[in-house]
């Protein structure tokens, strides 16, 4: 065991999949001599090369390609977007290409690309900084997103991804990197893909989240823990598909139901589970299922006052909780 | 003059903490805004942090070579501006006052999907219930406490033939749980409940389960009445077109009798009572199967002959079925014409959310005793069912008195007819 943070999880997985198979390589914007604006894939050039380790132009719909292309040659590509923002000019390559290449050739052709990107605000990163862009890709047949909140679910499910035969989009949340830390195991294993988790049991409330947002609901969790209020929390892991069984069951063991999202409320992730939630669960339902999320406005906003105002944090999460527990 | 704090500042994106690599100022230096005051190291960057304010050094929070957080105090200064203010806006939920639940109960029977089916699972009557939640509200963990704690609060429902074993519930109950006494045999005729029928039935239950009904009779001696009405009415009919009905009198005498009485122009509101100004009178009109109760509206302001318009047309209007909505909002009382039909006693369901409702019975000629001798009177009965939340015995009673008072005084030189 090792304490690490969340990026290192993530440089430790790729590493930890070079070595072990070498179809896999990595391209992305400087991910190779600098090692990645963020330092996710710091020494990897060092140690496999440039063959394996590729700069490529700012041309996010290239790096997805090539990487598609490479794939459905047997090759385990993970390609890097700098920032989740940037990966709109390769929505074209994922959707059309990497999400249909196994249906539209009836088996004969797959895509096991993984692609990686930094998502999420509360980094004074602005508009083309801050963004969730995962609702943009959960209704697509095809494609696997996976947003991890633990340091020891990066690891396991980043290298579940590189070996998954089918494309998955990795997402990262960015704030996570340095401020997460936790003991991992040095050994090699594998988190199931479409499997959520329960990162804390109780019995008062359900919250149910997915990256960043896990921590606050933890943390408001334990004060609201010390005025009795005892709150289940189960973290999505993989935001598409959804795990509907294990949303079944948290949503069901309490009857009172906070779905948190920091991406805009409209549309994101967690109107898909309160709809699930509403198709299986209504008679065990004992509050109306609520949300928190940002606000629907186009973009994160720059202004630290603005910033606060739209992402999720602790206070927000606690007060939610407390609401719904009190109603 | 103020005391400003200096926090870590965010060096980049992802960056959450800083290491001060060195201090470049110490305690008591005078220092301007902007002046660089540290080196901070992080995993991305090093960096130099500018002072925020111009004065003095107070005190270097962070040592060298201590890691702190972002927003963490680094050093704080005695400025000789007014600082920016960097207290954050904080969103101070807002505090429950412990005996928030105890005084509003206006969600009491708001009752969940999960809490019903539970409560149908374990007959688990929920009025027994005290809610622990906004509002009075029964929780569903509220509801899973009686459970485990059964049976002292399950209610043992005589008709238990469909369900033998209550000790045993089933997890979800079925419709072919109905008992046989309802099943159809041949030649029965099967009426679908709809509209007007439903929501009759609807209104019903709501009062009979809600309101604790007690009830009281008056008889009233309105021979004179009578023999004013019998004087007049060929000739109203003849004037104004319509008829003049007993009923129209009663109204006015109702009417009167509310504005001396206003405790029974009332409604219950789980936390109050509220005490109506204006009078305004529902009337039963039954047309066929279905049952409508248009509204006299400020009927202490009308003479007889408006009411028994007013009587007239909106009975009109309900054969027709021309009544709207604005006809039948607003009731404050109900008088029910019971006597057309005969009845001479009858116990009236309140019309919800009313207080009370009165029952105008049939006028008999009946043997009477008076200065001890048998006389040829036209009695009535007024039978009054009244919510005893609201209402107790003897403001009724009152009630009662003024209003036989005011009917066995109406005769041919006290009734204003206009």
């Amino acid at each position: 065991m090792a304490v690490m943070s969340y990026i290192q999880a993530v440089t430790t997985a790729l590493r930890e999949e070079m070595l072990r198979d070498e179809k896999v390589f990595i391209l992305g914007e400087d991910v190779g001599k600098k090692g990645g604006v963020f330092r996710a894939t710091e020494g990897l050039f060092d140690e496999f090369g440039e063959y394996r380790v590729l700069d490529t132009p700012l041309t996010e719909s290239a790096i997805a390609g090539v990487g598609i292309g490479a794939a459905m040659y047997g090759m385990r590509p993970v390609a890097e977007m700098q920032f989740a923002d940037f990966i709109m000019p390769a929505v074209n390559q994922i959707i059309s290409e990497a999400a249909k290449t196994r249906y539209r050739s009836n088996n004969d052709w797959n895509v096991p690309i993984t692609i990686r990107a930094p998502y999420g605000g509360g980094v004074h990163g602005a508009l083309y900084h801050s963004q969730s862009v995962e609702s943009v890709f959960a209704n697509q047949p095809g494609l696997k997103i996976v947003m991890p909140s633990t340091p020891y679910d990066v690891k396991g499910l980043l290298k579940a991804a590189i070996r998954d035969n089918d494309p998955v989009l990795f997402f990262e949340h960015k704030r996570a990197y340095r401020l997460l830390k936790e003991d991992v195991p040095e050994e090699d294993y594998v988190l199931p893909i479409g499997k959520a988790d329960v990162k804390r049991e109780g019995s008062d409330i359900t919250v149910i989240t997915y990256g960043l947002c896990v921590h606050f609901a933890l943390q408001a969790a334990e004060k609201l823990a010390e005025e009795g209020i005892d709150a289940h929390i189960l973290d999505l892991r993989t935001v598409y598909p959804l795990d509907k069984a294990a949303i079944i069951e948290a949503a069901s063991k309490t009857g009172k139901v906070l779905l948190i999202t920091e991406d805009n409320k409209e549309g994101s992730i967690i109107g898909e589970v309160a709809a699930i939630i509403a198709e299986n669960c209504l008679f065990d339902l004992d509050a109306p299922i609520m949300r928190l999320a940002g606000p629907d406005v186009p973009a994160m906003p720059y202004a630290p006052t603005m910033e606060r105002y739209f992402m999720v944090n602790p206070e927000k999460c606690e007060k939610a909780m407390r609401d719904l527990a009190e109603f | 003059m103020g005391t400003e704090n200096i926090t870590m500042p965010q060096l980049g994106e992802s960056v959450t903490e800083g290491t001060i690599s060195s201090w470049l100022v110490k305690e008591g230096d005078k220092v301007t805004k902007y002046d660089p005051i540290a080196e901070v190291l992080t995993d991305k960057v090093n960096a130099e942090v500018p002072s925020s304010f111009s004065g003095i050094i107070k005190e270097l929070v962070a040592k060298e070579g201590e890691t702190i957080s972002v927003g963490e105090i680094m050093c704080t200064m005695e400025t000789e501006e007014k600082g920016i203010d960097q207290k954050e806006a904080t969103i101070e939920p807002p505090r429950n006052n412990s005996d928030f639940n105890k005084s509003d109960e206006t969600s009491k029977k708001r009752y969940s999907p999960a809490v019903l089916r539970l409560a149908q699972e374990n007959d688990i009557e929920l009025t027994q219930i005290n809610g622990t939640g906004k509002g009075g509200r029964i929780t569903r963990k509220d509801v899973e406490r009686v459970i485990s704690s059964k049976p002292s609060v399950s209610k043992d429902v005589p008709n238990q033939q469909s369900s033998p074993s209550i000790s045993n519930p089933k997890p979800h109950r079925t419709v072919s749980d109905e008992s046989p006494d309802t099943s159809i045999n041949t030649g029965d005729m099967e009426i679908p409940v709809t509209g007007v029928r439903k929501a009759i039935a609807e209104n019903m239950v709501i009062s009979k389960q809600e309101i604790p009904h007690a009830w009281m009779t008056v008889e009233a001696d309105v021979t004179d009445l009578v023999s004013y009405r019998n004087l007049v009415k060929n000739e109203f009919i003849h004037s104004e077109g319509f008829n003049l009905t007993y009923f129209a009198f009663f109204i006015k005498a109702v009417a009167q009798a509310l504005k001396k009485f206003p405790e029974l122009n009332s409604t219950w509101q789980h936390d109050k009572i509220i005490q109506r100004k204006a009078i305004n009178l529902s009337i039963a009109v039954a047309v066929e199967d279905k049952l409508f109760v248009p509204v006299i509206k400020n009927a202490d302001e009308k003479t007889i002959k408006g009411i028994a318009r007013e009587v007239y047309e909106l009975s009109e209007k309900a054969k027709n079925h021309k009544l709207t909505t604005e006809d039948m909002q607003g009731g404050t009382f109900t008088v029910n014409n019971t006597g057309t039909f005969g009845s001479i006693h009858s116990m009236g369901i309140i019309n919800h959310p009313q207080a009370a409702i009165l029952q105008v019975e049939s006028i008999v000629k009946r043997p009477v005793i008076i200065d001890n001798m048998f006389a040829a009177r036209d009695m009535v009965n007024l039978s009054l069912s009244l919510d005893h939340r609201v209402l107790d015995g003897l403001v009724c009673g009152r009630f009662l008195a003024y209003l036989k008072e005011k009917l066995e005084n109406m005769n041919e030189t006290s009734i204003q007819m206009f």
